[in-house]
């Protein structure tokens, strides 16, 4: 029973990490972060690097609330979030959402779609504050 | 001076607009291909062969030339920003380069690498320039049974003395032979290896090998290996170096160029080895409290020297023997055997303007390089975010249309995936490329000479042991094997570790 946090290292999922911890708190629970990728290109800006973890892990520690990252490598980075949510039986999944035009949701799909209409618990969709 | 007059002309002829223009497009091309793993410049002349059929020879040997110092010099970006080689010979370029990326040194660490690259790449080519002539001429006179011990010795050297096992690198080799062995006998015309096939009687295109050893092998292993974790970048800014940089790298540049030149030479060159010797030279002259192991300049700057002067010191043998020493080599020769160009020692004077045309563009390439790359370097880093879906439909596209279009014969299409498949099973167990691609295209031509030198004889197998300096290449032959079984039993640890980086 927890709160799931889908992550990436950008201003979206910065967001989308502030909003779960504070929801963490609010329900009195951890968070389980998760980082996922497809894997299928040699260099891929989403997925947390050593570095990234480091920093991660260091921001995590620092809060004092029960918290795991994991990570994630699969064809549909979408249902290795919802996988998580499953594992987890996570109580709400905080996920950050962007601007998509309709031609580039048609040709890269929506990862932030999947997961709204195929979440088995409520979805928090947070945008970074403008 | 003559060398040099031959060479400005050869300048002028290629300095016209189109010229520049097709040895940008290579150099360009090059680069690409060399930042990528997995995709070298082989794969990529082989892919462009078809597409280049209707250019004038001169200008895609152009760009092939550009295409190679280009995969050359864009290994060694993969490596020292991911520690993940473009291509085997940047291996060592890796080990101190991804370290000094790592202590925030990337930019002087390419700078090292591309000015490095740029002084081997020229040096290298004049010497090649100034070599190639007189080797050329000594070449003529070499007779039937010479020549065949010569190639011999190259595909002995080839699949013996580079890469892990010298079983496997035989393999490669036999396995090359027989497919070149198929079609119809030179002189007597009786079909070997067809299975009664009218389309195999023909023999198989060498492009259609290529491609489908090179890019359909490749595609192949890549989808069977399609998901991998994701590698760090290290963020790069535009490549420079300060002044205590300079000082350090220019002794490595001028001595991995020594190294890489003569190894890139001879048969069993390959970049892998003078690369290798250059890091330890440089490692052993820095002494004990150098930065090696921290991320040394001195570490880059020799390796990728060494790299590029190899890679020039490849064309002596091409040019001046018409014997291919590297995979790129090896589809270079099948190119020029397409535009109905014989290489060998008559090239230099049967095909002068292609000659020095060539290696004038290669000077040239060589200024584009370095002008292109040190700006360019963050670009050519963001390349490597391609998903490899997309990158290999696009890679199979050009295969298929390339095997396609060598004949128009759907037959092909079929010859192309046996030969993806080929490609495919000779990565899974470990089988170099090199010799079963040298066997390929080399094998014909030795037969050539084999059947001249016997027909000569009348026959008689004495005809092809009655030249004194195709004894001294039999001796060599030998001693090519019995060596590296002796001195691998020797100093068999060290071997292995070599032998790894090598193999990759």
């Amino acid at each position: 029973v927890t709160v799931v946090v889908g992550y990436i290292p950008d201003k979206f999922g910065d967001a989308a990490l502030d909003a779960g911890i504070e929801e963490a708190r609010r329900r009195s629970t951890g968070v389980v972060i998760v980082n996922a990728t497809k894997g299928d290109a040699l260099i891929d800006r989403r997925y947390l690097g050593e570095a990234g973890m480091t920093g991660l892990e260091q921001r995590l520690a620092d809060l004092d609330l029960p918290h795991e990252v994991r990570q994630a490598m699969g064809s549909d980075v979408a249902e290795e979030i919802l996988k998580v949510v499953r594992d987890s039986d996570a109580q709400v999944l905080v996920i950050g959402i962007r601007h998509r035009t309709p031609v580039g949701k048609m040709i890269m799909g929506s990862v932030a779609q999947q997961v709204l209409l195929d979440a088995p618990c409520p979805v928090l969709a947070v945008k970074p504050s403008p | 001076m003559d060398t040099l007059n031959l060479l400005v002309d050869g300048l002028q002829s290629a300095l016209t607009l189109e010229n520049l223009a097709y040895a940008s497009i290579g150099v360009i091309l090059g680069t690409f291909v060399g930042v990528l793993p997995g995709i070298g410049p082989a794969m990529a002349v082989a892919l462009l062969l078809p597409v280049t059929f209707g250019l004038e020879p001169t200008q895609s040997m152009i760009m092939f030339a550009g295409i190679y110092y280009g995969g050359m010099y864009g290994g060694s970006t993969t490596s020292i920003l991911l520690n993940t080689p473009g291509e085997s010979a940047s291996v060592m370029t890796a080990i101190e380069g991804n370290k000094m990326a790592k202590r925030g040194r990337a930019a002087q660490a390419l700078a090292t690498a591309a000015i490095g690259s740029f002084i081997a790449g020229t040096i290298g080519t004049l010497l090649v320039a100034f070599f190639t002539p007189s080797i050329a001429e000594q070449a003529v006179k070499i007779g039937a049974p010479s020549y065949f011990a010569i190639m011999l010795l190259a595909m002995v050297l080839v699949s013996s003395v580079l890469g892990a096992s010298r079983l496997r690198g035989f393999i490669g080799l036999f396995l090359g032979l027989t497919i070149g062995l198929i079609g119809l006998d030179l002189s007597t015309a009786q079909p070997r290896l067809t299975a009664g096939s009218l389309e195999l009687a023909d023999g198989i295109d060498i492009v259609v090998v290529a491609v489908g050893v090179f890019a359909v092998g490749e595609a192949l292993w890549t989808a069977a290996h399609l998901r991998r974790r994701p590698v760090d970048v290290i963020p790069v800014g535009r490549p420079f170096m300060g002044r205590g940089d300079w000082g350090r790298s220019w002794k490595p540049w001028l001595r991995g160029t020594a190294l890489g030149f003569p190894f890139g030479a001879v048969p069993a060159g390959g970049a892998e080895t003078p690369t290798f010797l250059s890091y330890v030279t440089e490692r052993k002259l820095a002494g004990r409290d150098s930065e090696f192991g921290e991320g040394a300049i001195e570490g880059v700057a020799g390796p990728e020297a060494a790299n590029n002067a190899s890679a020039a010191g490849m064309f002596v043998p091409l040019l001046a023997l018409g014997l291919p020493v590297t995979a790129t080599a090896a589809v270079l020769l099948a190119a020029m055997q397409s535009y109905g160009i014989i290489p060998g020692p008559t090239l230099m004077a049967d095909q002068p303007e292609l000659v020095w045309t060539l290696l004038a563009s290669l000077l040239i390439g060589n200024t584009l390089l370095l002008v292109i790359n040190l700006p360019l370097a963050p670009l050519w880093a963001r390349l490597l975010r391609i998903p490899r879906p997309q990158l290999y439909a696009g890679i199979l596209f050009f295969a298929a249309l390339g095997a396609y279009s060598v004949n128009q014969d759907p037959f092909d299409m079929a010859v192309l995936l046996v030969f993806g498949a080929l490609g495919f099973a000779i990565r899974r167990f470990g089988i170099p490329v090199l010799p079963l691609i040298l066997g390929v295209i080399l094998g014909p031509l030795m037969e050539v000479k084999m059947r001249e030198a016997l027909d000569l004889s009348g026959g008689e197998v004495s005809g092809l042991f009655n030249e004194g300096l195709a004894l001294f290449v039999y001796a060599l032959v030998v001693l090519a094997i019995v060596v590296p079984i002796v001195l691998g039993r020797r100093a068999a640890p060290e071997r292995v570790l070599e032998q790894e980086e090598v193999d990759r």
